[in-house]
């Protein structure tokens, strides 16, 4: 038998992306959550656009539909590299090969390519069919990208929690809203910010929050995820 | 007598005094109606909510280091009574901001924040019957109670401060317009021991029927 | 050298107990099977070993050359076989393989990969998706990722679920073969296939 020591074994990040890449894979030949994701927020931006023909909204208006399209696509999305995996019964093998650090960061990297597809395809097209005004374009951009790592970071316990509980999706809304909803309050705050301008100090208080919140959930998921995982 | 009847005994005496007195003795706030008289219940009420979330969180954190189900049990306990404090907390707060404000619903920050407390422990009670065998749930429950501990401060502390609150400014601070003091003083601070200790008579309740209803399941196993 | 001891294992599912005290000790080379009847724990026993259950009491111990491993470091000398344990549908043949093995840290080569599909008669069929496998194909894929790996400790439930003779016959050698030179742990009730055994733990309901 060759012994394993003499073969050199690969770096941490060489075995995210390899469970990136696997994820990526099976999303890209399956659709498994692009799709749904996709076609709720194209139903929902269907559903303002009609709704709101010919008025006029305010920035903060537009802040809150852009967070509340994006929070409920995502949510349709969020729990499915868990879930499916557990469905599917490959959650045993992943746990023998790879490591639970791994895992929980392979999934969080997942979640947040899932979103920043969803935002790349929604945004322009909120812009062309909603034309909010935007002042400060790249702070913008900046809340968007902090926002949707928020989210991800955020649900990637739940996620893992729910994929081994009876009821799946009802339960992922359930225990995630709580955790994302400061998050989703301060980017909409943010964001009306930027769209319509107004107090620089509150934007800059609001991006720090962006940042240390979805951090510090992340650390103490972490922590945790090994409960999770290996029970 | 046991030392629970005689915190029972003086428990009781001390609600029936707190009752008495918050009725009896000057208004709160001078120059203000009665309403602010609520004030003895409705803060009361909010700390002792948050109380026994916080027992929560020290059960979920012993439990991960223990395995023991005991302490599971003890932090779904203190959850439960939490979620109680927390509803009577709403509900005196609405009925005080239909007095002063007109309307029971704000949409207030603070109204909002205990909203999502509120929220934030039916999910974990959501988890709890969505999740078996028993071990995974309590491991699950704890992590759970534990993030939202996270999620909570931000709510209450951060997030108000980029939102505007109607709240009165916290009475307790001398700083506000409104000291504490006196009669007053007594008769609130009465009125937090006498709920904090009611808390904790319910949440030894609580456990101890918790763990005589899982004996009795375990015998109906063997 | 790996030792495995396990020292009074007890497994309780709330308030249903499993097993309890549950015993042993094994040095490379060895085997040993675990039986008893459907329900007396025999893949719960298998899991524990693997790291994936944690044990209501007792532990596992795995030492090699008197290192005591903890947890990643268990997971990296083992492999597992279980008709509970599914690959992707979605990718290949060869892409379940090549991925489990990155995953592990230690990639392998595409012709260790073709290698190892032909111990396990799959030859050619490397490129199909597992979704076009047989159920007998999918078992004969996780020997293959088990052959890959080369673990120290081979966890087997069950060995020859879904498989017809040949893939009994391949089977068989590959077990026969590890007990040799490594330590195989496998849960049966097959007569032929405790009779592999050195050892043997028998659970009651």
């Amino acid at each position: 038998m060759k012994s394993r020591s003499q073969k050199k074994e690969l770096t941490w990040s060489a075995k995210l992306a390899a469970l990136v890449v696997k994820d990526l894979r099976v999303e890209l030949r399956t659709r498994y959550s692009l799709n749904v994701l996709i076609m709720f927020a194209l139903v929902t931006l269907f559903a303002l656009g009609v709704t709101f023909t010919g008025q006029i909204l305010t920035f903060r208006i537009h802040a809150a539909l852009i967070w509340i399209m994006i929070y409920f696509s995502g949510l349709q999305g969020l729990s499915g590299g868990f879930v499916k995996e557990e469905e599917a019964r490959t959650a045993m093998a992943l746990r023998l090969y790879a490591p639970s650090s791994v895992i929980f960061f392979g999934k969080l990297v997942f979640s947040l390519l899932i979103l920043t597809i969803l935002v790349v395809f929604l945004f322009p097209l909120y812009y062309i069919l909603m034309n909010p005004e935007i002042k400060r374009f790249w702070i913008m951009l900046l809340v968007l990208i902090l926002g949707i790592f928020g989210l991800s970071a955020t649900s990637t316990i739940t996620a893992a929690m729910v994929s081994k509980a009876n009821v799946k999706g009802a339960l992922f809304a359930v225990l995630s809203f709580p955790l994302m909803l400061p998050l989703l309050l301060i980017a909409i705050s943010a964001t009306s910010v930027c769209l319509g301008g107004g107090d620089g100090q509150t934007l800059w208080d609001s991006l720090k929050i962006l940042i240390a919140y979805p951090v510090i959930v992340t650390a103490v998921s972490f922590l945790l995820f090994d409960y999770v995982w290996n029970n | 007598m046991r030392n629970l009847d005689i915190v029972k005994i003086f428990l009781g005496i001390l609600f029936c005094g707190v009752i008495v007195l918050s009725f009896v003795t000057e208004k709160p706030v001078r120059g203000f109606g009665d309403e602010f008289r609520i004030f003895y219940y409705h803060v009361p009420c909010a700390i002792v909510s948050f109380i026994a979330f916080l027992v929560n969180l020290i059960y979920s954190v012993k439990y991960l280091r223990s395995r023991n189900y005991l302490d599971d049990m003890k932090a779904a306990s203190a959850a439960e009574i939490g979620i109680v404090f927390g509803v009577l907390a709403t509900l005196t707060g609405a009925i005080f901001a239909k007095i002063t404000w007109g309307t029971y619903w704000n949409w207030d920050i603070r109204q909002t924040s205990i909203v999502v407390l509120l929220a934030v422990y039916g999910a974990y009670f959501a988890l709890r019957t969505a999740v078996e065998p028993e071990e995974r749930r309590s491991a699950f429950s704890a992590v759970y109670a534990i993030l939202a501990f996270i999620a909570v401060p931000t709510f209450g502390i951060i997030v108000p401060r980029l939102y505007d609150s109607l709240h009165p400014k916290d009475t307790l601070m001398s700083g506000g317009k409104i000291a504490l003091g006196g009669t007053v003083a007594v008769v609130f601070f009465g009125s937090l021991l006498a709920f904090t200790l009611l808390f904790f008579w319910l949440f030894n309740l609580r456990w101890r029927t918790g763990l005589l209803e899982r004996s009795r399941m375990e015998r109906s196993y063997e | 050298m790996i030792n495995i001891a396990a020292e009074k294992l007890s497994m309780r599912f709330g308030l249903r107990g499993v097993f309890k005290d549950i015993s042993f000790e094994l040095n490379t080379p060895s085997s040993m099977t675990v039986t008893g009847p459907n329900g007396s724990g025999k893949s719960t026993l298998l899991k524990i070993i693997a790291g994936l259950l944690v044990p209501t009491s007792g532990k596992v111990r795995i030492k090699s050359d008197s290192d005591e491993l903890k947890g990643e470091e268990q997971k990296k000398i083992m492999a597992v076989v279980s008709p509970e344990m599914n690959f992707y549908d979605e990718l290949t043949g060869a892409e379940n393989l090549e991925f489990f093995m990155k995953a592990s840290g230690y990639p392998a080569s595409s012709e260790d990969i073709i290698e190892s599909l032909k111990r396990v008669g799959l030859e050619g069929r490397g490129d199909d998706y597992l979704k076009e496998y047989s159920s007998g194909m999918r078992m004969r894929l996780k020997y293959a990722l088990a052959i890959l790996k080369r673990p120290e400790i081979l966890i087997v439930d069950e060995p020859s679920t879904n498989l017809d003779i040949s893939g009994k016959n391949i089977v068989y050698d590959l077990m026969n073969e590890y007990q040799k030179n490594g330590i195989l742990i496998f849960a049966t009730n097959e007569d032929n296939e405790i009779s592999i055994a050195k050892e043997r733990i028998d659970l009651v309901s």
